[in-house]
């Protein structure tokens, strides 16, 4: 027996040593119930702790040493022609804020149309950026590693992105660095949207890291070239945001009835080098769902003749009145490119939203917090008249759906408008004053 | 210098010894090179397969062979998505594979070490997809192509980095 061990001591060996990594390995397979997806178990998991901690700040140290030396000889290389990009840029700044106008337009369009179907949508609210400091290091998976852990907040499913567009989702959190698990990864998936045919459909990576969409019925038509965005509906991207461009669309022989529709990202994933980690998104529904209430006639005739008695302040159906509403809270949402910005202030109170049931363009009104009718925006366009005035105190409900009216000459007042009046979001300045001096002034083109 | 019974001339069975800096500073410099560098070249380039492979045929000697690997490998599976232990088993058995040739065969030669990396960088890959489809579940796909350039790629690769790591090794 002596001589068995000792003539077979290194196939034996070997033997112990798979036997157990391979129980190991099927400890982690095997995972206990209600185990979030991305952890293993307590053992394997330190070890992956330990090891990227303790490569951690080797990697951070390498990264920023790189930058330094990369963004120093950017700064000398820039100044060369800063005078020539500062021209350009200026020549950008003046187009894209004629473009903003226009953008702002469509935007409190958007904003008119979500609270008339009552959407709720998610916007991010706060993000973090991190600098990438690994890879995965293997074609058999792809995974970054970020310099940002639980101590700056982040948690798992948490989504990162680029500016360019979708990178993946955070997998394990450690408290100095994550792990993010990219699109491409076949163990990936997201849902989208395609954007003119409106097909929707999950993508998801392959073993060759490309991205595929599979559940696409072979008789729509898709089209190279063809934008897709993420749809919102997992949960874990925002809705709107770039995932990629259709580059190929091919009957699927294994899967017959379904198209195989190739991806090429919109973010660079083999070149990250930045991303940002949304950690905290806001539900606009509060602010959507502040308009449509319905309202009764008296109430608003209360509120505009002084001859009716003013209805309580404190009572829920009365809008008008000033009440803020409970749900009527500030929605920042910071960096979201519907909001511009205008967002971080208060929103207006749900009632004081929605002075027409319809909320209809000319039905709307622009009342602050207390209920009196905001000042024109701009001081410098009193366009008050009359004839406009009409428009805010139709109280019959003859909807104007007139959105020429309902844009300003210059669009200035909308960059100064109030956020969370996006039901009211009809920059009708004539309705201002109109609204707060109730009695003479409404009833005067009359 | 330890030495052992072979079919090959004295010089092949030299059992190399490293000190313990380049022992553990090397397996990890292989690692960090592996997951800090996002070139194309390192995902057909295999650092830490190289690596193991080098001081497994260097020691001449199984169980230090294959522990090497596991420990290279499990440190590596740290990196990816995936459970810890398919890289580690992988590495293990290359290890096992790499010392028990070495006694065998003439590994110095820049010949045998290109074929011998080949060679190896096929086997580490068919055992990783075996253990990745069979226990875990995954969906790997064999592409022969990339597997080629792969191994010709690793067994170039460690003609060069062979040399250079030789330097390293203990002589009385």
């Amino acid at each position: 027996m002596e001589n068995f061990f000792t003539r077979y001591k290194n196939p034996l060996a070997l033997m112990a040593v798979l036997f157990i990594q391979v129980v190991a390995l099927a400890t982690q397979v095997k995972r206990p119930e209600g185990a979030k997806p991305g952890s293993t178990g307590s053992g394997t998991r330190l070890i992956r702790v330990w090891t990227v901690t303790a490569f951690t700040p080797v990697e951070k140290m390498f990264v920023s040493t790189g930058h330094f030396f990369r963004h120093g000889w950017h700064n000398y290389a820039d100044l060369r022609d800063a005078r020539q990009q500062n021209k350009e840029l200026q020549d950008e700044v003046a187009r894209l804020q004629m473009e903003q106008v226009r953008l702002k337009q469509d935007a409190d369009q958007a904003r008119r149309l979500q609270v008339l179907l009552d959407f709720k949508e998610n916007f991010i609210s706060k993000t973090v950026a991190a600098q990438v400091i690994a890879f995965s290091g293997t074609e058999q998976s792809r995974l970054i590693t970020i310099d940002k852990g639980s101590r700056d907040g982040l948690k798992p499913d948490m989504a990162v992105i680029t500016p360019d567009g979708i990178v993946g989702k955070v997998k394990d959190v450690f408290r100095l660095s994550s792990q993010v698990l990219l699109i491409n990864d076949h163990d990936s998936g997201a849902g989208v949207i395609l954007e003119n045919s409106r097909l929707q459909g999950i993508v998801k990576g392959t073993p060759l890291g490309e991205l595929q969409i599979n559940d696409i019925m072979s008789d729509e038509k898709v089209e190279p070239g063809e934008h897709v965005i993420t749809s919102g509906g997992d949960r874990i991207y925002p809705k709107g945001y770039s995932v990629g461009t259709v580059i190929a669309s091919t009957p699927d022989h294994d899967n017959d009835p379904f198209l195989v529709i190739k991806i090429k990202p919109a973010a660079d994933l083999n070149r990250l080098e930045e991303v940002l980690v949304i950690t905290e998104m806001a539900d606009s529904s509060h602010t959507a769902s502040a308009g449509p209430e319905p309202m009764r006639a008296a109430d608003i005739l209360s509120q505009r003749l002084p001859s009716v008695p003013k209805v309580d302040p404190n009572a829920p159906k009365t809008p008008g009145a000033g009440v803020p509403a409970p749900k009527a809270s500030p929605t920042p949402a910071k960096g979201n490119p519907l909001t511009t910005g205008t967002e971080q202030k208060p929103a207006v109170s749900s009632g004081q939203a929605k002075p027409l049931a319809t909320g209809t363009p000319a039905a709307t009104s622009t009342l602050n917090k207390t209920g009196e009718a905001k000042k024109p925006s701009s001081a410098g366009q009193p366009t008050a008249t009359p004839a406009n005035a009409t428009g805010a105190v139709a109280i019959p409900a003859k909807p104007k759906p007139t959105p020429k009216k309902s844009v300003t000459p210059a669009g200035t007042p909308d960059s100064t408008q109030q956020p969370g009046a996006a039901p009211t979001a009809t920059p009708q300045p004539t309705a201002t004053p109109a609204a707060k001096q109730p009695a003479t002034q409404q009833r005067s083109p009359r | 210098m330890n030495s052992s019974v072979s079919l090959t001339s004295r010089e092949e069975i030299e059992v190399h010894r490293f000190s313990w800096p380049v022992s553990i500073g090397i397996p990890l410099l292989a690692i960090f090179l592996q997951v800090f560098l996002n070139q194309s070249l390192m995902k057909v380039l295999d650092l830490p397969l190289l690596v193991t492979i080098f001081f497994a045929v260097a020691r001449r000697r199984p169980i230090p062979g294959m522990i090497t690997g596991a420990l290279i490998g499990t440190l590596q599976d740290a990196w990816t998505g995936h459970p810890i232990g398919l890289f580690g088993i992988a590495k293990t058995i290359v290890g096992y594979l790499g010392s028990s040739l070495g006694v065998k065969v003439d590994v110095d030669n820049p010949g045998s070490r290109f074929l011998m990396t080949f060679a190896f960088v096929l086997i580490h890959r068919f055992v990783y997809m075996a253990i990745s489809l069979q226990l875990v579940g995954g969906s790997e796909a064999w592409i022969w192509s990339h597997m080629l350039l792969s191994a010709l790629v690793n067994g170039l690769a460690a003609v060069v980095l062979f040399a250079a790591l030789d330097r390293f090794k203990l002589r009385n």
